[in-house]
């Protein structure tokens, strides 16, 4: 097929996976958003295998390229259909990770292919950059998977010392090679010393940031496959390439914004470590002189005579594995027509909207998931707010100016009329200071295993 | 370095990098509009389905694969693999995450 026909498909194409994200705005169409792009995707690759060029390919180049097919959709689907919800960020990376090689791959196989001695230089700088992007998203994704699925190798990697001038050493010189590699233009060795080198430097780049800042570094690094794509669009001169990478570039962008912005941090603040003003972190002994504990029993005497309860979860309810349980609770509670509400932080879960997709595969309705603004205006008409595995995201210690997570925006646990927190101990978050509303004089603690505590209180909610 | 950008700026294959940037720049605002509206109930689905859609690099892929000869057929054979985990997986995932996502 001539290439103007193929290209007519790529804009189908391209305005398919517009349309598809644009379905992600609500959950009743987000099925079919997603639906969308995936046939958009079928038709791009469907038209690719007509394409003239390709046709000439004959016999051999066909065979590989189905064989190559069918072994990543064999993977592909392996992983999508048996990984836990728990895990998706690993997976998400990882997937990152795959899409980034294989963009900077691309562009390596037309350095490695190039007939004429110089290319155009237009060319060379996208190829330049495609080498570059695509080797740190993998590189620093693979990196991002193994510190989210907590592998023991990660934790015998050694620290690398001054991160921050290594770092911008490293980063110095692969830009310079970059640099270089473009303007050169018949470029074999420097294509792949490049390659190399960004290999090197997305290591270095995500093996030095902590667990906390991961929401932060899936989405940039979302972002970077994106951009790597689109990169390489560049090198063939074809636009749905450009045009689905940048979108991908865009939506990496603002997500990875959102959760920076939700953690009170700067971008530079993450990629490079710098801690933020500590101030003068509180004494845990003194702060938490007065803190009240509480059981199962006095709880369920609490919700029983609520009208309106809000539920605040951590990424601590998911690793308790109690989102069953608190469904069944709030279930209950709800036939007693008691309102019910679950305030998420955006950086509730370890990759932005991660809490959500947990408590949804817990069959609890999208309806009663509420952002944190909303759950907010309506905190001081809570009767109780039960918190279940959150630390810092409901510390009031970040309305005050000289603490270490001031100006972070957090969920007003501590304006409800009773909060009661359940947490294994006082042991602090990832902020690592002391949590006010523990003793707050409206807060009761319940010490326990997050789905034991829920258990038990629903037992006595059914018994009383 | 600023005479090749003026031999860059004379040639045809100026243009069509203007062309290119003039797509890339649009698509970028586009997608910013796009995503803002998208809810943060949604985000995890948003990044899986629009990292599948990064897999898009797959064209690139087939192409290289189907074009090139010997050594580079190698890589587009690997790159293809590479990108159909990406798509495949991608898009996979994100339906069965969004199947959960019940209304009352």
């Amino acid at each position: 097929m001539s290439r103007v026909w193929v290209d007519l498909v790529y804009l189908i194409a391209a305005v398919l996976f517009i349309l598809g994200l644009k379905g992600l705005t609500h959950p009743r169409t987000a099925v079919r958003g997603n639906l969308m792009g995936a046939v958009g995707m079928l038709l791009a690759v469907l038209v690719t295998l007509v394409d003239k060029n390709v046709l000439g390919a004959g016999i051999f180049g066909y065979l590989l390229i189905f064989a190559g097919m069918v072994i990543g959709t064999g993977i592909g689907a392996w992983l999508a259909m048996t990984i836990r919800m728990e895990s998706m960020p690993e997976l998400v990376a990882l997937f990152n990770g795959l899409g980034g090689a294989a963009s900077f791959i691309v562009a390596g196989t037309y350095v490695a292919a190039k007939t004429t001695k110089e290319i155009p230089l237009d060319t060379s700088f996208a190829t330049a950059a495609s080498g570059l992007i695509g080797a740190v998203t993998l590189t620093g994704s693979l990196v991002a998977f193994g510190k989210l699925a907590e592998h023991p190798l990660m934790k015998r990697v050694p620290a690398i010392p001054n991160s921050t001038v290594t770092n911008a050493i490293v980063g110095g010189v692969t830009l310079l090679i970059a640099l270089l590699c473009a303007i050169s233009r018949s470029y074999d060795l420097w294509f792949w010393l490049l390659v190399l080198l960004s290999l090197g430097l997305g290591y270095c780049l995500t093996v030095s940031i902590g667990g906390a800042d991961m929401p932060v570094v899936i989405a940039l690094l979302n972002s970077y496959s994106g951009l790597a794509a689109a990169a390489t669009g560049f090198v063939l001169e074809n636009n749905v390439l450009i045009i689905s990478g940048s979108l991908v570039g865009a939506s990496g962008l603002i997500l990875t914004q959102i959760m920076c912005k939700a953690m009170n941090r700067s971008l530079t603040n993450v990629l490079f470590g710098t801690l933020g003003p500590t101030g003068d972190t509180k004494d845990a002994d003194e702060v938490y002189q007065n803190v009240k504990a509480t059981g199962p029993d006095e709880v369920a005497m609490l919700l029983d005579v609520a009208r309106r309860v809000v539920i605040v979860p951590g990424y601590g309810m998911a690793v308790a594995q109690a989102q069953h349980a608190v469904r069944d609770m709030a279930n209950f509670l709800m036939e007693k027509g008691i309102e019910i509400e679950y305030g998420i932080h955006p950086v509730a879960g370890r990759m932005p909207g991660h809490m959500n997709v947990l408590l949804a595969e817990a069959d609890i309705p999208y309806e009663l998931l509420k952002e944190m603004d909303e759950i907010n205006s309506s905190m001081e008409q809570t009767d109780v707010c039960l918190v279940i595995g959150a630390n810092d995201t409901v510390n009031p210690d970040a309305r005050q100016a000289n603490s270490a997570i001031a100006g972070m925006p957090i969920i007003d646990a501590d304006k409800a009329r009773t909060c009661v927190v359940i947490k294994r101990s006082l042991s602090p978050g990832f902020a690592g200071i002391p949590n006010p509303l523990f003793a707050a004089d409206n807060a009761l603690m319940l010490f326990a295993d997050g789905k034991q505590a829920v258990l038990d209180i629903l037992a006595a909610l059914k018994e009383g | 370095m600023f005479n090749a950008l003026q031999l860059l700026a004379a040639s045809d294959s100026g243009s069509s990098l203007v062309f290119g940037l003039t797509i890339f720049a649009l698509a970028i605002f586009l997608g910013v509009e796009v995503i803002t509206k998208i809810p943060p109930t949604l985000h995890t689905p948003l990044m899986s389905g629009s990292n599948a859609i990064s897999g898009i690099t797959l064209v690139g892929a087939v192409l290289a694969t189907g074009e090139y000869p010997g050594f580079a057929k190698l890589l587009g054979f690997i790159a293809i693999v590479l990108a159909t985990v990406n798509v495949v997986g991608g898009f996979l995932v994100t339906h069965r995450m969004l199947e959960k996502f019940k209304s009352r």
